[in-house]
């Protein structure tokens, strides 16, 4: 079976009046039916990865190189028509802010309905009855009245809850989820974490789930990804991450988790901020955060180890017992 | 038991579409309504005006010239030429309202299909676009307007020209400005992502979001454009007479203000009311075409 995605060393470069180096040498793969977390914290080059998987960078000050496939179909390759079949048929995306990513203009089952109507061929009145059924798939209560409401007048974790439907009417392989949660309260986001899982195995779709929030990734992943700088510095199942993290980053990311942390005692924050992507990295991007870098980290790129089956560790000295903090 | 109680299906609410609601809002402002039916009076006296049995407005008397208002006959009184002035007002609405509009419809057209362009497009495009546009802001528009119709010649055709050009840059402008706006929202991008085309995020995203800014700006330019369309006429280089036109009308019964002031007056508070309630029906407009409150 192909593999639902499978990204060879992406590099994503915006140029202007500066340049920056938003993706450096990213490889990622999928398969069919799989849930990973894409984490790391703000300009990381997560949600760039997403808008370059659905070819939404702005092509004149970009560029792509490496490659991307998405059920066997190299997705830098597609223009035109096959593009915009390609964009919400094969892979949709759920924005982060809902409130934003929905036309203010339409009511909601308008929305919805274009899509299918675009994608699907169907006339209005066959499209709208798709739209309502998706409205009820995503637990819209008295989804019958819903369907003629304006985003204005339905609440954040409702308006995401639309997207959502939007972003599956058209029973896409690929479901792009960037931060999805983040525009919401607590109490909403559980519910919508749930829902993404129960709709993921009720349509057996891939997930990329772009998040910062490692709780939410654990919540809703099988794999997670951690990116740093425009890296993918660790990969591996949820579990092995968990428990057995091996990159410095990934470790600090887990020890700058608020729970179990007695009340008064400073939390394990990582010291400094991450750098400037002004040019291609030459070594080791967190070495200058990093508690136990080495000169080396600072000469050159750190190698990738692969302990296992699609685990890998970009670090230099990921083979070495952890020490203890 | 109340517990018990099963809450009944909601009764499926008819859809209510986009021009209804903003109907609704309408007919709940009270001022708004009251300019709406001037304006519909004024439109459909001038559209009907062969029919109310007005005496001509193009025939004169030399002996009933300047009659003051009240006279039986000429509830108005009677111009210069003694041609009753109630016709010529009414019949004068005919031409002021059809070039006082026609220029702004036509500019709203041509000037939005710019400035959407310029805005989505962007980057070279809007240069080439939006420069040549910032050349005719280097003018007033009145000495714009003046400029071109006394360089194309006087007569209706080339006062709607010159008013045309006067009126494209300003809705080219607000259309642009709102198109960029909307462009950088994450629905475009959202739209782009469900596999829409250049063309439908324009034609659906883009142009259902900033057609009632634009909409509602060019309504507000429809009072300047009368003005200055009678100014035209006023300066001799609109509407010729014998053609009765608020704008020349103030003009020819100027030299009348010592003799009879009230009804050398009568043009102008035809325009000046006129152009009132056109400027409130926009505001009006404004408030009943926005969604989000």
């Amino acid at each position: 079976m192909t593999k639902l995605l499978d990204i060879q060393n992406l590099s994503v470069k915006f140029s202007g009046k500066r340049n920056v180096h938003a993706i450096n040498d990213v490889s990622l793969a999928m398969e069919q039916g799989e849930t990973l977390a894409l984490l790391g914290e703000s300009g990381s080059g997560k949600s760039v990865t997403l808008k370059a998987l659905l070819g939404l960078l702005p092509p004149k000050r970009t560029r792509i190189d490496g490659s991307m496939r998405v059920n066997g179909t190299d997705v830098l390759s597609l223009r035109g028509k096959a593009l915009r079949k390609y964009r919400g048929g094969e892979v949709s995306m759920v924005f982060q802010e809902p409130a934003l990513a929905l036309d203010p203009v339409y009511t909601v089952g308008h929305q919805i309905a274009e899509s299918v109507m675009r994608h699907k061929g169907l006339d209005k009145a066959n499209a709208m009855s798709v739209a309502l059924d998706m409205l009820d798939r995503v637990r819209i209560p008295s989804a019958n009245r819903r369907l003629h409401s304006y985003p204005h007048e339905l609440s954040g974790g409702m308006r995401q809850r639309v997207m959502i439907a939007l972003a599956l009417a058209c029973r896409p392989r690929l479901l792009l989820a960037d931060e999805p949660t983040t525009a919401l309260d607590a109490t909403v986001q559980i519910q919508i974490l749930l829902l993404l899982r129960e709709l993921q195995k009720e349509f057996g779709m891939g997930v990329i789930f772009v998040t910062h929030d490692i709780g939410v990734a654990v919540e809703i992943s099988e794999r997670v990804a951690v990116m740093y700088a425009g890296q993918i510095v660790e990969e591996g199942t949820t579990r092995e991450i968990i428990n057995d993290a091996r990159h410095p980053y990934t470790r600090g990311l887990l020890a700058a988790n608020l729970h179990d942390v007695a009340r008064g005692t400073r939390l394990n924050a990582i010291p400094g901020a991450p750098p400037a992507l002004d040019s291609a990295p030459g070594a080791c991007s967190f070495a200058p955060r990093c508690p136990i870098a080495l000169p080396a980290c600072r000469a050159v790129l750190p190698p990738v180890f692969a302990p296992g089956p699609r685990r890998r560790v970009a670090c230099l000295r990921a083979t070495e017992p952890i020490a203890a903090e | 038991m109340a517990l018990a109680e099963t809450s009944p299906v909601a009764p499926v609410q008819k859809p209510q579409g986009y021009w209804a609601g903003v109907g609704a809002r309408l007919v709940r402002d009270p001022l708004t309504m009251i300019c709406l039916g001037v304006v519909l009076l004024l439109i459909l006296s001038a559209v009907f005006a062969p029919y109310l049995g007005l005496p001509d407005p193009y025939k004169g008397s030399m002996i009933a010239r300047l009659k003051p208002l009240g006279t039986p006959g000429h509830i108005l009184g009677t111009d210069e030429q003694g041609r009753d002035m109630f016709a010529r007002l009414i019949y004068g609405g005919r031409l002021t309202l059809f070039i006082g509009l026609s220029p702004v419809v036509l500019a709203f057209f041509i000037g939005g299909v710019l400035g959407i362009v310029a805005g989505y497009v962007g980057g070279f495009v809007n240069t080439v676009i939006m420069r040549t546009v910032d050349v005719f802001f280097a003018f007033p528009s009145v000495l714009l307007a003046i400029a071109i119709s006394g360089a194309l010649g006087a007569g209706i055709v080339n006062s709607l020209v010159s008013l045309t050009i006067v009126f494209i840059p300003p809705i080219a402008r607000v259309a642009e400005a709102v198109t960029s706006g909307v462009r950088a929202l994450d629905y475009i991008d959202a739209a782009r992502a469900t596999g829409a085309s250049a063309l439908t995020v324009i034609r659906v995203h883009v142009i259902g979001n900033v057609l009632s800014p634009i909409f509602v700006y060019a309504t507000s330019l429809t009072s300047v454009c009368m003005i200055l369309a009678a100014g035209l006429s006023f300066l001799g280089i609109g509407v010729r007479p014998p053609e009765p036109e608020w704008g020349l009308m103030l003009n020819t019964l100027r030299s009348a203000i010592y003799v009879n002031p009230w009804l050398s007056a009568l043009p102008g508070v035809m325009i000046f009311v006129t152009s009132l309630c056109l400027n409130l029906l926009s505001d009006g407009l404004r408030s009943a075409m926005n969604v989000r409150d």
